[in-house]
């Protein structure tokens, strides 16, 4: 018996048959490789988040542990997410409650959590962008989804011009979500409305010396 | 027994007539007669569509390198199509190595089926949903019902749709054509437990919606998705979104189901800097959507850890299987080409009957599901739908040349349909034109057929077998006189020596500044 398998991809090599390809060289003409000085790419994402109604915190990096807990108490988050791997002195000023992240504690639970904090891998200036990958700071991809607020801690080093130059930089094959700020919709009548199912907030912490 | 195997190609089957959603039940001139009373669709769609139309240009017009992008993107679908078998077998081979699994179907009964065993052995009754067009396209929703399966959608217009027992009209917005008030009243008649104090505010409508749906995303266990990419070169898949519906099905569920046309494969990871640039700034004319997952296979400690890949063909090898209509395989399900197109904007989506409307719709439902000219079959008046003014194919990230396809198409239909009236017509037409006297003849006799123009002088109707001409247009009733009887009177006669004298004044006067 044929299988559906065998039968499409007969199919594919007949239609292939019948109308052969045309050859193509794929143009990559488009830019790459762009770079920006440090303060006008700072500029331009920080311009880009706000854009998309994320908060924006620069700070430089030994200033990390105030700043998030500056951010944290202004939005009244008391209990708040973490993943494994964060840095622990990055919440050594927080003073409300920390719940370590495992993949033990069922994902829905997280719903009980007033925030979360991670870190990121990949930033891009021109399109406001956050790419998390799931290692160890960033923590599995339900973390930084189920709570209502999302901070997240950006190194200036890791932001890329733009869309291709960011994506150069990922690891394929790693669970990756790609973040620009916060939930929305516009499905009603076209008008924007932040926060349906992902996070209403995005808090960003950009260490413009990390 | 595979044809290939005989060594002589046969064309590849459409999608089987009569099921999924490639057919509406009646042909475009119809239905857009009756959408076109619809106020209120007509309001909703020329403000979206003008929004959208402007918001595109904006982004699009930031990025200096738009047309090398566009470039691009056409010639990596083009390099996709022309190495379909071995980036599918790629994908295959990648996605299980990462504890995914993949399956085939030949076409949406089969995919169907699929989907609903693969439900059935989980023990699960329920499925959430992220907004899909291939699922939409094979009616799946329908046949899970039918095996006792309840299937949510997530995606706030879904479910807007699904909960007013609609179906959508767009395919980046597909509740559209539904205002504020009418949201409201579909949310009080059946969500449970809403409240029914909830007035018309979008954000209150999304609050909502964001209640009953988080509930179902806590418990639900198994989801099914569409797929914007699939890489081969990684079996990393990806899904494109705003709501974060997309993200909540993707990742909270233990098992994942995920549908994808087999055109929807890209070759490298690196194809992905191409496509997030021309997806989101063609489809919502952001720079970004907020959210985008990719996954591979299986993450142990992160997501669902059940992931089932359907493969499906459902008449796509078919558009493959032809030289021009191939192109259409391209199309990104941007809807860049609905929000420019004049026809798209006054009838709105539900003309089209299919689950693609809009220019890419009149192309690729009839490349999919076939146009059966000889059965009447309404994807028969699909390739009319179009006043062939381009701007969908300005509009297309992966230039996709429209226009030339739906004439193609139209070439095809006619050659299908045999002897038409209107192909006699313009037959007659052309003997007649050939010889001047009896041209003279005929506009003479053509000055009849004012009897037949209403009082604003155009002919809305016609007797069979010209039925067919004007039921998709309005015809001018011929003028009182013809140009050549007007050329021939003393008033024609006059008008034309005042022209000439004219032209030879201006001749004169050139003559002289080009001498000074």
């Amino acid at each position: 018996m044929t299988t559906a398998r065998d039968t499409v991809l007969g199919r594919i090599k007949d239609a292939l048959a019948l109308a052969p390809a045309r050859d193509v060289t794929v143009p990559r003409a488009y830019r790459t490789g762009r770079t920006l000085p440090d303060d006008e790419r700072l500029a331009l994402f920080t311009g880009r988040l706000v854009d998309y109604r994320a908060t924006v915190h620069p700070c430089t990096a030994d200033r990390t542990a105030q700043v998030l807990a500056e951010v944290l108490r202004e939005r009244g988050a008391r209990r708040i997410g973490a993943p494994a791997g964060l840095d622990e002195q990055w919440l050594g000023a927080y003073d409300g409650e920390v719940q370590q992240d495992s993949a033990t504690i069922p994902a829905p639970r997280l719903g009980e959590l007033d925030g979360v904090v991670t870190a990121s891998a990949v930033g891009c200036a021109e399109t406001g962008t956050i790419f998390l990958d799931g290692s160890p700071d960033q923590g599995r991809r339900a973390l930084s989804l189920v709570p209502d607020l999302h901070v997240c801690v950006v190194d200036l080093s890791k932001v890329e011009v733009g869309v291709v130059e960011a994506v150069a930089r990922l690891v394929p094959g790693r669970p990756t979500t790609l973040i620009s700020g916060p939930s929305a919709t516009s499905d009603i009548e076209l008008e924007r409305v932040e926060g349906v199912h992902g996070p209403r907030t995005l808090a960003v912490v950009i260490r413009t010396d990390a | 027994m595979s044809s290939t195997f005989l060594g002589m190609p046969a064309p590849p089957p459409r999608s089987p007539y009569g099921t999924g959603n490639l057919r509406g039940d009646r042909k475009f001139p119809r239905a857009a007669h009756d959408e076109l009373r619809n106020e209120q669709l007509r309001r909703n769609l020329g403000r979206a569509t003008r929004t959208i139309r402007a918001k595109r240009l904006d982004v699009t017009g930031e990025l200096p390198d738009w047309e090398a992008l566009r470039e691009a993107g056409s010639a990596i679908k083009t390099d996709t199509m022309n190495r379909l078998p071995e980036l599918l077998e790629q994908l295959e081979r990648k996605v299980t190595e990462h504890g995914g699994t993949v399956h085939w179907a030949r076409d949406g009964a089969e995919a169907n089926e699929i989907v609903a065993r693969l439900v059935q052995e989980t023990g699960s009754s329920e499925v959430i949903k992220v907004k899909s067009m291939a699922t939409q396209e094979i009616g799946l929703n329908e046949h899970l019902e039918s095996v006792g399966i309840t299937p949510y959608e997530t995606d706030l217009a879904e479910l807007i749709v699904q909960l007013a027992h609609d179906k959508p009209s767009h395919i980046l917005v597909p509740a559209i054509h539904r205002n504020r008030d009418e949201i409201r009243q579909i949310f009080l008649k059946e969500i449970p437990g809403v409240d029914p104090g909830l007035d018309n505010v979008p954000a209150h409508l999304a609050a909502a919606a964001r209640a009953y749906l988080r509930e179902k995303f806590m418990t639900t266990t198994v989801a099914v998705s569409g797929a914007n990419f699939g890489i081969a070169e990684t079996g990393t898949l990806s899904v494109v979104e705003s709501e974060g519906n997309g993200r909540m099905c993707l990742t909270m569920p233990d098992t994942l189901i995920t549908v994808m046309g087999i055109e929807k494969v890209l070759p490298r990871h690196q194809d992905l800097e191409v496509f997030l640039q021309l997806l989101p700034r063609s489809s919502t004319g952001e720079r970004m959507n907020p959210y985008t997952s990719l996954w591979t296979g299986v993450t142990p400690g992160d997501g669902p850890q059940n992931f089932h890949l359907v493969l499906l063909d459902n008449g796509r090898t078919a558009a493959l299987a032809d030289r021009i209509g191939r192109e259409a395989l391209n199309c990104i399900r941007c809807s860049a080409c609905l929000n420019v197109c004049p026809v798209y904007e006054r009838t709105g989506g539900h003309a089209y009957g299919s689950t693609y409307p809009g220019p890419i719709g009149a192309v690729l439902t009839p490349q999919l599901a076939g146009m059966h000219a000889a059965k009447g079959d309404p994807n028969s008046s699909l390739p009319y739908a179009s006043s062939l003014c381009g701007a969908c194919f300005d509009a297309c990230p992966v230039k996709i040349d429209i226009p030339s396809l739906l004439v193609e198409l139209r070439h095809q239909h006619t050659e299908q349909a045999g002897a038409t009236a209107e192909k006699l017509a313009m037959r007659a037409a052309a003997t007649v034109m050939k010889h001047p006297k009896l041209f003279t003849a005929a506009q003479k006799g053509a000055g009849l057929g004012r009897v037949l123009g209403g009082r604003d002088g155009k002919i809305s109707h016609l007797p069979p077998p010209f039925d067919g001409w004007s039921d998709s247009r309005d015809t001018a009733a011929p003028p009182k006189r013809t140009f050549r009887s007007w050329l021939a009177s003393a008033e024609g006669a006059a008008t034309m020596r005042a022209a000439a004298d004219e032209h030879r004044r201006n001749e004169k006067d050139g003559k002289k500044e080009e001498d000074a």
